[in-house]
C-alpha cells in the first residue's frame, strides 16, 4: 500500500441559501484556499475528483461546467462521482495507490436552496415501490428512530442530548450554519415534527462546498509538516429495501470500521455524518465509540448538512485537527442513502 | 433574404423519454396489486420478502418462488406526519409505516390512514384499502387502515 495523507482542507461557510453566487463562484475561493494551504497550483495536481448531484442542479453533467472553478487548462486528469465528496476522496485514494500520480484535489458542492430538497432526495429510492409515494427523509429517519426507542436502545431524551450538544459545539465553529445553546429539557418540551422526531433532531438545509488535497509518501511529508495519514478507509452498502435491514444497527458501518482498523488504537476525535440525531447513537455503537467524549466537535451535520458535502467535511474536520496537532488519531464517517444505507469510515493519524 | 431579423426558437422539455419493463418478479407483484392480491417471494433462507425481489440481497441468488401473502398485516414501526408535504399520498395527517403482511417475514414502506397518532401502535393490525381504479402500480394499494 502507498501511504496517502490529507495535507490541506478548506470549506465555504455553510449557509441556508446561497442566492447570489453560482456553483463555480462558490467553489473558486474554496479551491484557491485549499491550494494555497498545500502550496500547490493546479499544474502540480496529478488527479482531480469531485462529488455533486445533477438532481439538485436540474441539469445533466452539471459537474462539467463546475470544473471552471478549477480552471482545467492545460487539460487535467479528472473524474466525478454522483455521491458525497467522501466517495470522491475514496476514488482519489485508489488513484494514488496506482503510483503514477502523487497529489490529488478533491472537492464537492451543492445548492439545495433552489429546489424542494425532500422531493429531490426521494428520487434515490426504489423507483417501483417507494419513490412513487414521495416519502421524505425526515419521515424515513422517524421510522428508524421509533424502532430504536421501542427496542430499548435509546430515548427521546438521548436524541435531544445529541441535538443540544451538537449545536453547542457549533458555537466554536465559524463555518457552522446552526449554533445555539439550549438545554435538553427545553428541546424535549418542543412538539414533534414527524413523531417521534422534533425539529431539533433534524439537520438544517444547507448550501456549501469544501475541498481536500491528498498527497502520497514523501511528497506529503515535503508539503506539510504534519500530514493526516489515511491509515484505513472502507465503504459498505446495505440492501435498498428498508424492510430487509435492522434499522437499529448499522452493519455496513461496523464492517467498514473493522476493515479500516478503528478499534486498533485509541481515538482522540470522531466526526460522524449522522444527519438525524438518533443516527449518531447508532453510529457510535457500530464504531465502538458508544461513550466517546469527543464526537462531532464541529457540530457535525446537525450544524450544517450540505448534500454531497457533509461527508467530506467530516474527513476534513478530523484531518484539520491532526494537521494542527490537537489530535493524533481520529475517525471520520460519511453516509449516503436513507437511514444510513451506505457508509464510509476512514481512520486518520498524525506521526510524531 | 428579408431584412427582418429571424429569431429561432425551439421548445425545451426536460424528460426521461424511455420506459422500463418491470420483468417477471416486480411485474408479477404490480399485476397482483391490480387484482387485489399481494405477492412475496421466498429468499435463499426461506424468508418471505415483500415486495418480491429478483435476487436475494444477501446471497445474490436468483429468486423465483412467488407466494401470496396478506391481505391483513402488522405495523413494525411508524412515523406520524402532522403536516403532509405536497406530493405525499394523503393530504391529511397520516402515518408512514413498515407493514408486514401476514405470511411475510419483512415489512415494506406503506401509508396508514389512522386519523390520529393515538390510533397508531407498533404491532397493530392493518388491512389494505385498494384504489377504485387499478392499473398495475404501487398506487393500486391506496393505503392501509386500522383493522379493529
Amino acid at each position: 500500500m502507498i501511504d496517502v495523507a490529507v495535507i490541506a482542507f478548506a470549506q465555504m461557510p455553510n449557509v441556508r441559501a446561497e442566492t447570489v453566487r453560482n456553483e463555480v463562484e462558490m467553489l473558486m475561493p474554496v479551491i484557491a484556499d485549499v491550494r494555497a494551504k498545500a502550496g500547490l497550483t493546479q499544474a502540480d495536481i496529478g488527479f482531480t475528483c469531485s462529488g455533486s448531484t445533477d438532481y439538485l442542479s436540474g441539469q445533466a453533467f452539471s459537474f462539467v461546467s463546475t470544473l471552471d472553478g478549477v480552471a482545467p487548462w492545460p487539460p487535467i486528469q479528472e473524474s466525478h462521482v454522483e455521491m458525497d465528496g467522501a466517495w470522491a476522496l475514496y476514488e482519489a485514494w485508489v488513484k494514488l495507490q496506482l503510483g503514477d500520480v502523487e497529489t490529488a484535489l478533491v472537492y464537492c458542492y451543492s445548492k439545495s436552496a433552489p429546489g424542494p430538497l425532500h422531493e429531490v432526495l426521494s428520487r434515490q429510492l426504489d423507483p417501483y415501490h417507494v419513490a412513487p409515494l414521495w416519502p421524505d427523509a425526515i419521515s424515513l429517519a422517524a421510522l428508524q428512530a421509533r424502532m430504536l426507542v421501542e427496542a430499548g436502545k435509546a430515548t427521546e431524551a438521548d436524541f435531544a442530548e445529541v441535538a443540544s450538544r451538537s449545536r453547542r459545539n457549533a458555537l466554536t465553529n465559524p463555518n457552522a450554519q446552526l449554533a445555539w445553546d439550549t438545554a435538553v429539557a427545553d428541546l424535549l418540551a418542543e412538539p414533534c415534527l414527524v413523531d417521534p422526531l422534533r425539529r431539533s433532531d433534524c439537520p438544517p438545509i444547507t448550501d456549501g462546498a469544501c475541498a481536500v488535497i491528498l498527497a502520497s509518501g514523501d511528497r506529503a511529508r515535503a508539503l506539510r509538516q504534519r500530514p493526516a495519514w489515511i491509515r484505513g478507509i472502507d465503504h459498505r452498502i446495505e440492501p435498498m429495501a428498508l424492510g430487509l435491514r435492522d434499522l437499529t444497527v448499522s452493519h455496513s458501518t461496523r464492517t467498514a470500521a473493522e476493515r479500516a482498523g478503528v478499534g486498533n488504537a485509541p481515538v482522540d476525535v470522531a466526526e460522524l455524518h449522522a444527519p438525524f440525531a438518533p443516527q449518531e447513537l447508532i453510529l457510535r455503537e457500530s464504531l465502538g465509540l458508544a461513550d466517546h467524549a469527543n464526537v462531532n466537535p464541529s457540530g457535525g451535520p446537525l450544524a450544517a448538512n450540505p448534500v454531497m458535502v457533509a461527508g467530506l467535511t467530516r474527513i476534513g474536520e478530523v484531518a484539520q485537527r491532526i494537521m494542527d496537532g490537537t489530535a493524533t488519531r481520529g475517525v471520520a464517517h460519511a453516509t449516503s442513502g436513507p437511514c444510513l444505507q451506505q457508509n464510509l469510515v476512514a481512520v486518520l493519524e498524525g506521526e510524531d | 433574404m428579408s431584412d427582418d431579423p429571424v429569431v429561432l426558437s425551439a421548445p425545451l422539455i426536460i424528460e426521461y423519454p424511455f420506459s422500463r419493463t418491470t420483468g417477471p418478479v416486480i411485474g408479477a407483484f404490480l399485476t397482483g396489486l391490480r387484482e387485489k392480491v399481494l405477492l412475496g417471494i421466498k429468499g435463499s433462507d426461506g424468508t418471505v420478502i415483500v415486495p418480491p425481489t429478483e435476487y436475494d440481497s444477501f446471497t445474490g441468488d436468483d429468486l423465483t418462488e412467488l407466494v401470496e401473502v396478506g391481505p391483513g398485516g402488522e405495523v413494525l414501526t411508524w412515523a406520524w406526519v402532522r403536516e403532509p408535504m405536497a406530493k405525499h399520498p394523503l393530504s391529511h395527517p397520516f402515518a408512514w409505516a413498515l407493514v408486514k403482511p401476514d405470511g411475510a417475514d419483512v415489512g415494506f414502506l406503506q401509508v396508514v390512514d389512522a386519523g390520529s397518532p393515538e390510533a397508531m401502535a407498533t404491532g397493530m393490525r392493518v388491512r389494505p384499502r385498494w384504489a377504485a381504479e387499478r392499473e398495475g402500480s404501487i398506487h393500486d394499494l391506496a393505503c392501509w387502515e386500522p383493522d379493529v
